[in-house]
């Protein structure tokens, strides 16, 4: 299955990312073999087969409503790029 | 032409954990920004989520209250999409496989009982908040809301004029307080409604084009932007354009819904079953124990007021609204027994006085200083004939700013019942003898002036003479 340029290129702007026209030949063709691979995997019989969503056999696995610590802000601000003694600051986003 | 408005209506609530959806840190609102977050919920890499369990266990109470199937089988997906309010670059949600499913509940529109589907309820994640004001070049952004655990509850598209949606958001939020899962307060965003609204000709069956209304935030604005939508929509379409599937913002000051044309991003959100938490399967005995753990809804206890004390659907209607009202309407009653109208005098002074001084401080009935006993024990004064029911409401507003209980009052103030004949008698002559025109008038066959004179004698002693006594002696004399 062939993946046009057209769908690397929304692909890459849903993910934020900008790439070369080198890029997009070479992912474009990346994409397709690995779709072409699950063309493959298509051709197993999986009708009695229910679905996997998750490979660990476990379910429930829930907490408690208690409260635990949060961090102080300093140490969550300091990971952004950018901010504020209180914030985290981004580019504007409504004008 | 005439048309007929089709409305959907997606409602976020926001859960009344303690704790956020998948990490411990605290839901509480209103603190300083940015101090309620841990690497779970700001998402830094290799952190695992893990369900707080009250969370599922207040959409299966939501669900079950909505009359859904339980899924016995759930899981979460991720919807991805960038926005700087969303730290991980997904939201973590649910899709295919909710939790509850195939729901309704019923409104009362105009005397009328109407069914509202319930398509579906799932839970997901909140995201945190974006402050465009005051900042600048800049957004800021507070996190401290991302994680707090959501539900969204989704209608069938049943809903057919602004007053039913009115009407469905009332009873939605009367539920989710009463089962204590929200606190359904939208002005502060724990409970959010999106509309999808669409216009047909009357009669046809295929919906038009819709358009989705972000940003009711507030219940008086229900109504009214959905009434702008509709109109919005009739004028496009008489004036032969076409409706354009879009998401609109409503302004509540200009007081119309705008397009947000371009500003959103298409909707491509490439859900998949999240890996990073497992599947929930819930077992019939939880959702058993869960059912029974369900106090009486709104509906039954509206039914029960009007069968079991005899009160007019109105009263019903008002008194069930919330269940701390309802509370407090059944302890008074419980303690006054004493006659079969009781019931109604209750709800009389509860509807009336009780909510008019609430009001003025804008109190809730949680806030009430006054005990229902105390409300009781007035009436009880008023039965035995020791104050009247013209001083009782004085009596009523003392008792609730003070907290005193209504025989002290009464015994404070000298408020009690003039019974004494010779005392009523000795106010009823001075009043005739002080007003000889009127009394001249009266005997001419103006009868109504005996209000006149009944106010006198009232004025004269201060409210506290029998009534009944004031117009028997009055007739006597005046005849």
């Amino acid at each position: 299955m062939k993946i046009s340029k057209e769908e690397v290129e929304h692909i890459a702007k849903l993910a934020r990312l900008s790439l070369s026209g080198e890029e997009k030949e070479l992912f474009g063709s990346q994409l397709s073999s690995i779709l072409d691979y699950m063309e493959k995997l298509n051709e197993l019989d999986t009708r009695d087969i229910e679905p996997t969503s998750h490979v660990l056999s476990l379910s429930d696995v829930m907490r408690d409503d208690t409260l635990r610590h949060s961090i102080p802000r300093e140490d969550a601000l300091m990971n952004a790029p950018d901010h504020t003694d209180k914030f985290y600051r981004v580019p504007k986003i409504i004008e | 032409m005439k048309y007929e408005a089709v409305i959907g209506l997606e409602v976020h609530a926001q859960l009344l954990t303690e704790t956020k959806i998948f990490c411990g840190c605290s839901t509480k609102f209103g603190s300083e920004p940015n101090t309620q977050t841990c690497p779970i919920c700001i998402g830094m890499p290799g952190v695992l989520p893990v369900l707080n369990k009250k969370a599922l266990e207040f959409v299966i109470k939501t669900g079950l209250a909505m009359n859904c199937r339980i899924s016995p089988y759930s899981r979460f997906a991720r919807k991805n999409y960038f926005y700087p309010d969303l730290p991980k670059g997904y939201q973590i949600s649910q899709y295919e496989l909710p939790i509850c499913e195939h729901g309704f509940i019923e409104i009362i529109v105009n005397g009328e009982m109407k069914k509202i589907g319930i398509t579906r309820i799932h839970i997901e994640e909140d995201a945190g908040k974006n402050i465009h004001e005051g900042t600048g070049n800049y957004s800021f952004v507070d996190l401290n809301r991302t994680g707090v655990p959501l539900m969204e509850i989704v209608s069938e598209p049943d809903i057919r004029s602004p007053q039913e949606a009115s009407e469905y958001m009332k009873k939605l939020r009367a539920i989710l307080r009463y089962l204590g899962v929200c606190d359904g307060n939208m002005e502060q965003g724990s409970l959010r409604c999106d509309a999808n609204v669409s216009i047909r000709p009357e009669g046809q069956k295929e919906y038009g084009t819709r358009t989705e209304v972000k940003n009711i935030n507030s219940f008086k604005f229900v109504e009214k932007a959905l009434e702008y939508e509709i109109k919005r929509q009739i004028k496009v379409l008489e004036e032969g354009g076409k409706v354009i599937q879009e998401t609109r913002l409503w302004d509540s000051t200009k007081g119309i819904t705008e397009s947000m044309r371009g500003k959103e991003e298409a909707h491509d959100y490439r859900y998949f079953p999240e890996p990073d938490l497992v599947p929930m399967i819930v077992e019939r005995k939880w959702i058993d124990e869960i059912k029974s753990s369900l106090p009486e809804l709104p509906d039954v206890k509206r039914e029960r007021f009007v069968s079991e004390y005899g009160l007019p659907e109105y009263d019903a209607d008002l008194l069930t609204d919330e269940k701390p009202l309802a509370d407090w309407y059944e302890e008074a009653t419980a303690s006054y027994s004493l006659s079969v109208s009781g019931p109604k005098i209750i709800s009389n002074w509860v509807k009336g006085e009780l909510t008019r001084l609430l009001n003025e401080e804008s109190k809730t009935i949680e806030e009430c200083p006054l005990r229902p006993e105390q409300l009781a024990d007035m009436l009880r004064l008023i039965d035995k004939g020791t104050i009247s029911g013209k001083i009782a409401k004085i009596v009523f507003e003392e008792m609730y700013k003070t907290g005193k209980d209504a025989e002290e009052i009464v015994k404070e103030k000298g408020l009690i019942q003039i019974t004494d004949e010779s005392a009523i008698e000795k106010a009823v002559d001075e009043v005739i003898s002080k007003n000889p025109k009127e009394v001249a008038r009266f005997k001419a066959g103006e009868e109504k002036l005996m209000g006149f004179f009944v106010g006198q004698v009232m004025k004269l002693t201060k409210g506290k003479a029998n009534p009944q006594m004031v117009n028997e002696l009055l007739k006597k004399k005046l005849s």
